[in-house]
């Protein structure tokens, strides 16, 4: 049973992107929610702020671990979630929907050409866990 | 390490078929949560968890001269210890470190369980016989012999009320008695490393499945939670409890640890004793408790600064406390910046924020045994 919705592009870092036209949304995914376990802080860049694709733009935090987030493109960030300050504990509650992180007005829009589609992922996934 | 070798306890199908998330931890593939680490460590606060531990390595030391060897290669009083209780100690380095950070069980009058760290019990028993050619003990390894299930919590002594006979809510803080549970032998003390009221389980490999069931049967009205190794590290450091590798090693005096009540020179002569005494007569640094008086979350290297802004120490546990909300760690510091209410500064990636030295440990119950 495949937890990797298979409209939206992955990184190896466990990142998704919700791709439409310029406009982009992106979260972690189910996977590396639940290796990082209860989250419990998340931070996030300003709005307007400008993300090179493979950039750090925050750092996820859960009881145990402590996680870097990289944009899986490059853009403008444009939104952020702000609901995950009081309640960060929803990425693990739905991570590709009302757990999303930032939206991004993407400035390089091929470079979704590197991403990995659902089954590349849940194959890297596996790869990785040996 | 490839999965061939890799440890597995005898729960290790059970946790797989409960869906785990696991990994390798000190040559053994454990449970890390079963589903929400916050849960499991609520649970061990307010009633009841149920860990496997099997992977703990343990050493039995017995004879004439098991006592003599003991002395001589850890810092705590072995001849204090009276059959049917225990006592944290550890196995010191000539530098006055640790090998590792043990809990010994007196069985008899000439008979000794060590409880060891999974990653060191190689080493540590390497050790143990090398000293032991000028004793002459009875040293084994028998950490195969057993699985340790930690049942851990307020609750944990009406769980086990509620299948057994044994005299289990009489039994005082660091003693064990044997008997059967549910038919099976074990060896049960009154120990943990949660901070909370509990027991450990030492039983038979074979067993270990049908009593951990039936803990969490038996349990399941008490609200137990079946916990991993991230609740166990976020409970033993609300403790204050060591971590091996975190707050002790080779190169850390026992005294700057904040051990200094499991070392006893009067005992005698024992290995690392003339390091420590100097190092209790001018320590280097010495470990504290921290909570975060700005926002971030201190974790396991990261930077203390003084108000200097010179790096100065390291923290070497850290997280968001789930009993207390608030950030805490522990970090080892310079003397003078170790006294309760003083400040220093903690590097959390690009931020330096402000914390303050709190007194250990950061959760404790009161024990009335």
């Amino acid at each position: 049973m495949s937890q990797t919705p298979s409209d939206l592009k992955y990184t190896r870092e466990h990142e998704w992107i919700r791709l439409d036209g310029n406009q982009a949304e992106i979260g972690i995914t189910f996977h590396a929610q639940k290796s990082l376990g209860d989250i419990v802080y998340v931070e996030l860049p300003s709005v307007g702020d400008e993300l090179e694709a493979g950039e750090e733009f925050g750092t996820i935090e859960s009881v145990k671990a402590v996680s870097s987030l990289f944009s899986p493109m490059s853009g403008k960030v444009t939104d952020i979630n702000s609901e995950l300050a009081d309640r960060p504990e929803t990425i693990n509650e739905d991570c590709y929907d009302e757990g999303w992180l930032i939206r991004v007005a993407l400035s390089e829009p091929d470079e979704q050409d590197n991403l990995l589609d659902d089954e590349e992922y849940d194959q890297f996934v596996l790869e990785e866990a040996g | 390490m490839s999965s061939t070798t890799i440890n597995k306890t005898p729960l290790h199908d059970w946790h797989l078929q409960s869906g785990a998330f696991m990994t390798d931890f000190g040559g053994w593939h454990l449970p890390v949560r079963y589903q929400s680490d916050k849960q499991e460590h609520q649970a061990v606060r307010e009633a009841v968890g149920l860990f496997d531990v099997s992977h703990m390595g343990e050493l039995l030391v017995e004879g004439a001269r098991a006592a003599d060897l003991l002395q001589y290669t850890t810092c705590n009083d072995i001849s204090k210890i009276p059959v049917g209780a225990a006592r944290y100690n550890a196995l010191t380095t000539p530098a006055g470190g640790a090998w590792d950070d043990l809990l010994v069980y007196r069985l008899a009058e000439e008979r000794y369980l060590l409880v060891v760290n999974a990653a060191n019990q190689d080493q540590d028993f390497n050790w143990l016989q090398e000293q032991n050619s000028q004793f002459g003990a009875n040293l084994r390894n028998v950490g195969s012999d057993y699985a340790l299930l930690a049942l851990q919590g307020p609750l944990a002594v009406d769980v086990l009320e509620s299948i057994s006979d044994l005299p289990v809510r009489d039994l005082r803080y660091y003693r064990f008695l044997e008997g059967e549970l549910l038919g099976c032998p074990v060896l049960l003390s009154r120990t943990g490393y949660t901070a909370s009221d509990g027991f450990e389980l030492y039983l038979s490999p074979q067993h270990a499945e049908a009593i951990w069931t039936k803990l969490l049967e038996a349990g399941a009205s008490f609200g137990i939670e079946p916990c991993g190794l991230s609740a166990r590290d976020s409970l033993r450091l609300e403790g204050g409890l060591h971590l091996y590798g975190h707050e002790l090693g080779q190169d850390i005096s026992l005294y700057e640890a904040g051990l200094g009540w499991i070392i006893k020179p009067e005992k005698g002569d024992f290995i690392g004793k003339e390091a420590l005494l100097r190092s209790k007569e001018n320590p280097q640094r010495k470990l504290v408790g921290f909570q975060m008086q700005e926002f971030g979350i201190p974790r396991h290297g990261f930077p203390i600064l003084n108000k200097e802004e010179q790096t100065v120490g390291s923290v070497t546990s850290g997280l968001l406390s789930p009993t207390l909300n608030a950030p805490i760690g522990m970090a080892y510091v310079p003397t003078e910046l170790s006294e309760i209410g003083s400040t220093f500064l903690v590097q959390v990636r690009k931020r330096r924020l402000a914390a303050e030295v709190v007194r250990l440990p950061f959760y404790q119950i009161s024990r009335s045994t």
